[in-house]
C-alpha cells in the first residue's frame, strides 16, 4: 500500500465534473508524476490532497490517516509539504527568516506564543536552516530580502522551506512553469539531488515532458478528470491512449 | 544587554534619555520670551505625549506587524479608563491596581472583539472593529449609564467606598491619585535663570511605564512571535501550508495591542481620574492610526514620534491665534499685514486640523515610511552614500 492512497474521488464545480472516479496510489520513496492536458483536473486533485478543496465523494488517505476535513495547516503538520505554481514565499522577510518560520512550525506545532524569546537565541534551528540553504546553494543570499530575488531563487527558497520541515510527501505544482531552459535544468538537478540525499516521496504535477521523463518513477496520465493510464515512463511514452489525449497535441 | 541587539539597545537608550530629560528638552525657550508658548514641557502635555506613545506602540504591534488595520482601538482606551476609575472608586486611589485592572479588562474585551473581527481581514476587519468601537461608545452613553455615568462621565466622589483607602481626606476633600503616597499631580519646579523646568510625579510614572512598554515591544518585534506576525502580513497562504494557523497569532497580537491601549487609558485616568465616553469616539480611533502612519508603521520608534507630533500640534499649534500671527508679521505695512494674517488664519489656531491634514498628506505621499523614513533619508544623505543605493533601498521598503 502506498503512502498516499486516493480512492474513487469525485469533485464537481456546478455542472462541470472536474474529477471523476480518480484512483491513485503513490508508493513511498518514489517520484510520482501526474500529467495531463489543460483542464484535466491536475490542480483540482492536488488541492484535494492538501485540504484546500474537499472531494464530493471518495477518500484520501495519507499514511493510513484520512486527510479529508482537515485544514491545510493540519495536513502540513501530518507531513505533507506543498510547492506552488508561482513561488509562495514571505516576500517582506529575509531568506533566513523565511527558513526559520517552517522550522518553528515543525518544532512548536500550529501555535505557540513565544513573544519574549529572541530569534537569535535559536541556535540549533539556525544551523539547520543554514545547512538547508547550503544544500540548495543559497547560503550567500541568506540576508537578502526575499522579494527582490529572481524567480528561480524564489523557487529554490520555497523548496528549501518545504524540505527543511523534513516532510514525508512533497507535492510540487508545476515546479518549472515559466522558467527558462537553463533554470528548468537546474531545478531538475536540484530535485534529483534532493531525492538522492533523503527518504522522501514526491508527487509532481507537470506540463513539461522533459521534466517528467527525467524525474518520474511512475506517471499517471489524467484526462478530463479521469486517470487514463498509470505506468513507468518508458511505457507511457509510447502508449497510444496518451499519444491521443496529450502528447499528440504537442509532439 | 537586556536581551537586546546593539542597534535596539541604542534606540532604547535614546528613547530612555529623551523620556527622562523631556522636561528640559521640551522647554527650550525662557519663560519670559515670546517663544515660550511653544514650550511643551508642562506636565499635562508631557503625560499625554508618553501615554499616547504607549497607545501607538501597542497599535503598531497589531497594524505594523500583521497589517490588520483596527479602526476601533479607542474602545480599549475608554474601557481602560473606566476600569481604572472604578478601581479608584471601589478600592483605593493607588494607581497600581487601577492600571492592572484596566489592562485585564481591556484584554478580555479584546479577546471578544478580536475573536469575532479576526474572522475577516482587510477592510472588513477594519469595519468590524469600527462597528464594535461605535457600539461601545453609544452603549456607554445610553444603556450602560449605571457603569459609565453616561454623558457626565465617570468621576470619583466623596461617597465612594474605597475599601483600602479613604472616602474623603481629613479636610473633607476628594483624595488624589497616588503611587504609595506619591501624588500624581505634585510637581517640583526648577528655576535656572529665565527657564522654569517642571518635574511632575505623574509624568515620570507614565514615562517609566512607557519605557517598559517600549522595551516589551522591541522584544516582541525581535521574537519568533513577531516574525510570525510579519509573515502573516507578508503571505498568509504560505503560512497555512507551512503548518501554522494565522488566527491564534493575530488574536494574540490583537489582545496584546488592546492591553497596551487599556494601559494607556488607565494611565489617562490616573493622571486625571475622569472617564468619558468621548474617549471611545471614532475620531480617537482614527487619531491612533494617524499617529502610527505619520511616524512610520512597522518601525519601533515611529509610533512614539507620531504620537508626540500629533499631540504637539493639538496642544501647541492650536494656541497660535490671530494676535500672535499679527505680532509676527507686524513689520509689514498695514494692508499687507492684514492680508498675510488672513492667509495664515485658516491654518493656525482652531484650524490646526487643516495643517495637520496637509502634513499628513505630504508625509504619506512623499515619505510612505513616515517620519522614520524621513530621518533615514536625511542620515543617508549626510553620510553621502551613492544615489543609486539610496533609490534601491527606498524601493525595497514596504509602503504602508
Amino acid at each position: 500500500m502506498g503512502i498516499l492512497e486516493v480512492k474513487d474521488v469525485n469533485k464537481r464545480f456546478g455542472g462541470l465534473k472536474a474529477l471523476s472516479e480518480v484512483n491513485l496510489s503513490v508508493v513511498e520513496n518514489t517520484v510520482h508524476a501526474i500529467i495531463g492536458p489543460n483542464g484535466a483536473g491536475k490542480s483540482t486533485l492536488l488541492n484535494c490532497l492538501v485540504g484546500k478543496l474537499i472531494p464530493d465523494t471518495g477518500s484520501v488517505m495519507f499514511d493510513g490517516q484520512s486527510v479529508l476535513g482537515r485544514k491545510p495547516f493540519e495536513i502540513n503538520q501530518m507531513g505533507i509539504s506543498r510547492v506552488f505554481q508561482t513561488p509562495e514565499i514571505f516576500g517582506d522577510l529575509t531568506v533566513m527568516e523565511n527558513m526559520m518560520i517552517p522550522l518553528f512550525a515543525k518544532r512548536d506545532g500550529v501555535f505557540r506564543l513565544h513573544a519574549i524569546e529572541s530569534v537569535e537565541s535559536e541556535r540549533a534551528l539556525r544551523e539547520r536552516a543554514e545547512q538547508m540553504l547550503e544544500d540548495v546553494n543559497m547560503l550567500d543570499k541568506r540576508h537578502m530580502h526575499s522579494a527582490s530575488m529572481s524567480r528561480g531563487d524564489k523557487r529554490r527558497l520555497e523548496m528549501a522551506m518545504c524540505l527543511v520541515q523534513e516532510p514525508r510527501l512533497l507535492l510540487l505544482d508545476e515546479p518549472t512553469a515559466g522558467m527558462a531552459r537553463a533554470d528548468t535544468n537546474n531545478t531538475i538537478d536540484l530535485l534529483k539531488q534532493i531525492k538522492a540525499s533523503r527518504d522522501i516521496t514526491m508527487c509532481i504535477i507537470e506540463h513539461d515532458m522533459h521534466v517528467v521523463f527525467s524525474l518520474a518513477d511512475r506517471i499517471t496520465v489524467l484526462a478530463q478528470g479521469t486517470p487514463l493510464v498509470e505506468d513507468v515512463p518508458e511505457k507511457i511514452k509510447g502508449h497510444p491512449k496518451v499519444q491521443e489525449a496529450y502528447l499528440g497535441e504537442h509532439a | 544587554m537586556f536581551g537586546l541587539g546593539k542597534k535596539d539597545l541604542t534606540l532604547f537608550l535614546i528613547v530612555a534619555v529623551m523620556a527622562l530629560f523631556a522636561p528640559f528638552i521640551l522647554n527650550p525657550f525662557p519663560t519670559d520670551s515670546g517663544m515660550a508658548q511653544f514650550n511643551a514641557g508642562y506636565p499635562d502635555l508631557m503625560q499625554r505625549f508618553v501615554i499616547f506613545g504607549i497607545l501607538a506602540i501597542g497599535f503598531n504591534i497589531l497594524f505594523g506587524l500583521t497589517g490588520y488595520l483596527s479602526f476601533g482601538h479607542a474602545a480599549f482606551l475608554g474601557v481602560g479608563s473606566y476600569a481604572a476609575v472604578w478601581m479608584f472608586k471601589l478600592l483605593s486611589m493607588n494607581v497600581i491596581p487601577a492600571i492592572l485592572l484596566s489592562m485585564i479588562v481591556s484584554g478580555l474585551f479584546a479577546v471578544v472583539i478580536g475573536y469575532v473581527s479576526l474572522r475577516r481581514s482587510g477592510i472588513y476587519f477594519s469595519i468590524l472593529t469600527l462597528a464594535f468601537a461605535q457600539m461601545s461608545y453609544n452603549l456607554a452613553y445610553s444603556v450602560l449609564t449605571p457603569i459609565t455615568n453616561g454623558e457626565t462621565g465617570l468621576q470619583i466622589t466623596l461617597d465612594d467606598p474605597r475599601i483600602l483607602g479613604v472616602s474623603a481626606t481629613a479636610d473633607g476633600g476628594i483624595p488624589v491619585t497616588n503611587l504609595f503616597g506619591l501624588e500624581m499631580r505634585s510637581f517640583e519646579t526648577l528655576n535656572i535663570g529665565p527657564w522654569a523646568f517642571q518635574f511632575s510625579v505623574g509624568y515620570y510614572v507614565a514615562a517609566i511605564i512607557m519605557l517598559i512598554s517600549f522595551y516589551v515591544a522591541i522584544r516582541i518585534f525581535r521574537s519568533p512571535f513577531g516574525m510570525m506576525l510579519r509573515a502573516i502580513k507578508s503571505n498568509q497562504n504560505r503560512l497555512y501550508y507551512t503548518g501554522l494557523n494565522a488566527r491564534p497569532y493575530t488574536l494574540a497580537a490583537f489582545v496584546i495591542s488592546g492591553m497596551y491601549a487599556g494601559l494607556a487609558g488607565g494611565l489617562l485616568a490616573c493622571m486625571d481620574p475622569l472617564a468619558g465616553a468621548e474617549r471611545m469616539q471614532w475620531t480617537a480611533s482614527g487619531e491612533v492610526v494617524l499617529m502610527t502612519i505619520l511616524g512610520g508603521a512597522g518601525t519601533l520608534i515611529g509610533p512614539v514620534l507620531g504620537a508626540g507630533f500629533i499631540k504637539y500640534f493639538e496642544n501647541i499649534f492650536s494656541k497660535i491665534n490671530d494676535q500672535v500671527v499679527h505680532a509676527w508679521v507686524s513689520f509689514l505695512p498695514d494692508g499687507l499685514e492684514n492680508f498675510v494674517v488672513a492667509i495664515i488664519h485658516p491654518f493656525v489656531g482652531k484650524g490646526w486640523h487643516l495643517t495637520l491634514g496637509l502634513m499628513f498628506m505630504l508625509i504619506v505621499i512623499f515619505l510612505p515610511g513616515g517620519l522614520v523614513e524621513g530621518g533615514q533619508r536625511i542620515s543617508r544623505r549626510l553620510r553621502r552614500k551613492p544615489a543609486e543605493d539610496d533609490a534601491k533601498s527606498a524601493s525595497t521598503e514596504p509602503a504602508e
